[in-house]
């Protein structure tokens, strides 16, 4: 198939079993609610279009109370509100697919393409960033993330966040679309967390969810509780792309639609028979960083290259994976701007002060 | 031994109303039917004031990376506006195609753009003329180092066609220059576009393949010395 | 809930003056002396007894003092974010229809943060009952002002009571839902000082929901001693008094099926 990433989301939504679309427009995820919209009455699901991304988040929420597979979409400052019903869902462990198509910012700044959500969207909200974001790079990705998100939310019961960006959204490339269960993945059916089967106090307790604490040990307590799960789930969660060759003297580190760039200008240096390898986590949060360290621990002189569409937000996680670890860093931080092949190699080429 | 690893990198520019978006979802659509890697990413946002709509197509039979690029193979340009705007994606060996028919260009101004959501790709229905009015052709840059091969796209297609099919002649003299592209594939391309209407009304199907086949013909013409 | 369930249940309860629908376990409630929040909630509880529902009800409860509702019930309950209670009950209705949605909250939440939440579910016509509780101030934050603070009315933040034409005069919450909602609405006004009334309308708003007419919303005028600083008989006063002469309680919309006539 030839699509945009916005039709591959709504087309993954729908072989993901969703149930159910809740959302408010703001481009460049619009087209997701557009044949989301189109395609759930032929298929029996729902669609919802709310009065701001908070109702958009918390009526999700809802849909997910009552035992519903459901997702959002949004980008730049809906991805600010809607970092409140984050908040929510991190505290009470409720699951979700929440789609981000950055944009430029801070504020209403471009409608087109950015990296700069990356802090938002991992460690946005008033707790611990305790949720699982894939970055993807092709619409293969967008497809098979997407579908894959659904099964993590439900199975570990983080909110879970497809990142992708304005280009992936809005650029047509092939993708092959499948069935999961042709492909012997199991999807993970969603249960009623409020309202499911039995009548209260009968034949069950009631169900009581709440998010205030009283005191502060009550809290500690609950929140240890979700760091220890979130910990635990990170080595089998964590997923990364690599490339790296033990003589090799420079690693590219990108993540994202600029990943693929680095990954191209990575493979094009090497056959020219320079010694670049690249690093792409697909998972930014949990981070790889074991990965990372692994690859930094084996060759002390190996220079990291951090590219990416923002202004450090990236290059902030990779300091704190690498404490300790000697390595020098070098960056090509474009906030709100593409970073092409081009660029990287070119940025490769000075810095290895070597002629092309 | 793996064959060799080739790309092309194309650039469309035009006014709002011009159909350069429908050339590179043609061209890209074409390319996967080829069984080619394709990669098509329309400017939108604020980038396309100023009227000028720019398509950004990539074919390759290998991966393919970041959306955008620096420098292109082939550049189309469809209105004298678009001449600097694409300046920069010009390297030595460019192709420069572009229409030298002395037929204004369909402006659409700024504020009409700005008016109908700056957050979409052009509206390029939107223009009230497309074609017909008399003015300047594109002039192509100087310089040495490109390869210049100018088509009388608009004039062809007012005075045999429709004034509306241009774009479809541009496209089939990219799919000429490009080499990897067969003009079937392109048919194919405009048959699942265009389904609808051709059902409706089955003489466009012919139109546009005629518009196809004048482009390529215009191009070879060009090239010829 | 079948008939002979709930006799089961009412034996358990027989020498306990409480709904079938209360959670004894977490008797006494939370709510201060001489508070509005125990007679609302009694009705709705009362309400929902009555129509036998409690198997089928989804309760949110808002961020303010509304909250301490949040284990009040024998039925499934979520305690959302402030303003955020009628979006969660509206996401979960979407979803599964078959779910009675109770959103219950302050007017902190429904009229100021969440004012476009109540706003859009009602011109959507959501087949949800909001309950929203009016004391005519914030009651769990200390005292501040509210939308529905009467003019003169002394708060933490008007400290000087008030003034109109400096921080606007009270919102009137089911005049200006009655003014956008759908028909197959049930939009009305009770008063925790009158208790079979009030009791009568949070029926009647379960039951607009159960026939699937469409949106119901009751404000409540409820009391709070603690912030307004007022003993038992000024407390009565200001409620019955002020209160009920400044937000006239009564029914604004009544879909058909319920009047057995034309809508009014």
């Amino acid at each position: 198939m030839f699509m945009t990433g916005n039709e591959v989301i709504a087309w993954a939504a729908l072989a993901a079993d969703a149930d159910f679309m809740y959302g408010y427009p703001i481009t460049p995820q619009n087209e997701i609610m557009h044949y989301w919209s189109r395609l759930a009455p032929h298929f029996g699901r729902g669609f919802l279009q709310t009065e701001d991304e908070l109702s958009a988040g918390f009526t999700m929420l809802g849909g997910v109370l009552v035992g519903k597979k459901c997702f959002t979409a949004t980008a730049g400052p809906g991805n600010i509100l809607m970092q409140e019903p984050v908040a929510m869902a991190e505290m009470m462990r409720l699951p979700g697919v929440w789609v981000i198509q950055q944009r430029g910012g801070p504020s209403t700044a471009t409608v087109i393409y950015s990296q700069q959500e990356l802090r938002l969207t991992t460690t946005g909200g008033n707790g611990e960033g305790l949720r699982i974001v894939y970055s993807t790079s092709s619409h293969q990705e967008l497809f098979e993330y997407t579908l894959k998100a659904f099964n993590v939310a439900w199975k570990y019961r983080f909110p879970t966040f497809v990142l992708g960006d304005g280009y992936q959204a809005k650029m047509r490339e092939t993708v092959t679309l499948f069935r999961p269960e042709k492909r012997g993945w199991e999807m993970i059916p969603a249960e009623p967390i409020l309202r499911g089967p039995g009548v209260p106090c009968i034949e069950r307790d009631p169900v009581h969810l709440r998010n205030t604490f009283n005191i502060e040990e009550e809290l500690y307590e609950t929140l240890m509780k979700h760091v220890e799960d979130y910990e635990r789930l990170t080595p089998e969660v964590v997923e990364w792309e690599a490339k790296v060759r033990a003589d090799d003297t420079l690693l590219l580190v990108a993540h994202g639609i600029v990943g693929r760039a680095a990954k191209d200008a990575a493979e094009r240096l090497q056959r020219d028979g320079w010694p670049v390898g690249y690093f792409r986590p697909v998972t930014v949060r949990p981070f790889p960083g074991e990965a990372l360290r692994k690859i930094a621990a084996a060759n002390p002189e190996l220079r990291l290259l951090v590219v990416e569409s923002a202004y450090g937000q990236l290059l902030s996680i990779v300091k704190a994976e690498l404490y300790g670890y000697a390595n020098p860093l070098e960056t090509l931080l474009r906030p709100g701007v593409g970073v092409t092949t081009e660029e990287i190699e070119e940025t490769v080429r000075r810095l290895e002060k070597r002629e092309g | 031994m793996a064959a060799e690893l080739w790309k092309k990198k194309i650039v469309i520019a035009g006014e709002g109303g011009q159909g350069v978006q429908v050339i590179g979802e043609l061209l890209a659509e074409a390319a996967y039917r080829s069984g080619q890697q394709a990669l098509y990413i329309p400017n939108f946002g604020v980038e396309q004031r100023g009227g000028v709509s720019i398509a950004f197509v990539q074919i390759a039979n290998g991966e393919i990376g970041f959306p955008k690029f620096q420098k292109a193979d082939l550049v189309a340009v469809l209105s004298p506006r678009s001449v600097e705007r694409t300046r920069g994606y010009l390297k030595p060996g460019t192709i420069y195609l572009y229409d030298e028919s002395a037929i204004k260009a369909p402006e659409i101004d700024d504020r009409t753009i700005g008016i109908q959501g700056w957050e979409t790709v052009a509206p390029e229905a939107f223009a009230r003329m497309v074609g017909t009015e008399e003015g300047t052709g594109v002039r192509p840059p100087g310089g040495a180092g490109l390869i210049r091969r100018g088509i009388p796209a608009a004039q062809l297609a007012k005075d045999k066609l429709n004034p509306r099919v241009a774009n479809v002649i541009i496209c089939g003299a990219i799919a000429v220059l490009l080499g990897v592209l067969p003009l079937e594939q392109v048919k194919a391309a405009l048959e699942e576009k265009f389904a609808d209407k051709f059902r409706q009304r089955p003489e466009l199907r012919e139109m546009n393949y005629q518009a196809l086949e004048m482009g390529r013909k215009a191009v070879q013409e060009a090239a010829a010395p | 809930m079948s008939a002979e369930d709930l006799s089961v249940h009412r034996g358990i309860l027989e020498n306990l003056n409480m709904p079938v629908s209360w959670r004894k376990e977490t008797k006494p409630h939370r709510f201060c002396p001489g508070c509005g929040h125990g007679i609302a909630l009694k009705a709705l509880g009362e309400a929902v007894d009555e129509l036998g529902i409690l198997d089928r009800v989804l309760y949110g409860c808002d961020i303010g003092c509304s909250l301490l509702s949040w284990d009040f019930f024998n039925f499934d309950s979520v305690q959302t974010h402030h303003g955020r209670t009628i979006p969660v009950i509206v996401g979960a209705k979407r979803a599964r229809p078959d779910v009675i949605g109770i959103a219950y909250m302050g007017d902190g939440g429904g009229y100021a943060i969440g004012a476009q939440h109540l706003v859009s579910a009602a011109m959507r016509g959501d087949r949800i009952t909001a309950i929203l509780a009016n004391n005519t101030l914030y009651a769990m934050t200390g005292g501040q002002m509210a939308p529905t603070t009467l003019p003169g009315q002394k708060t933490a933040t008007t400290p000087y009571g008030r003034e109109p034409q400096k921080s606007g005069a009270p919102l009137h919450g089911p005049e200006l839902v009655a003014a956008i909602a759908p028909p197959g609405s049930y939009i009305a006004r009770g008063s925790v000082g009158n208790y079979n009334q009030l009791k009568q309308y949070l029926k009647k708003a379960l039951e607009n929901q159960l026939t699937g007419s469409g949106f119901s919303f009751v404000e409540v005028l409820s009391a709070c001693p603690t912030n307004w600083r007022t003993n038992a008989k000024e407390t009565w006063e200001f409620l019955r008094g002020k209160m009920e002469s400044h937000f006239k309680v009564g029914e604004l919309r009544v879909p058909e099926q319920q009047t057995g006539g034309e809508e009014n």
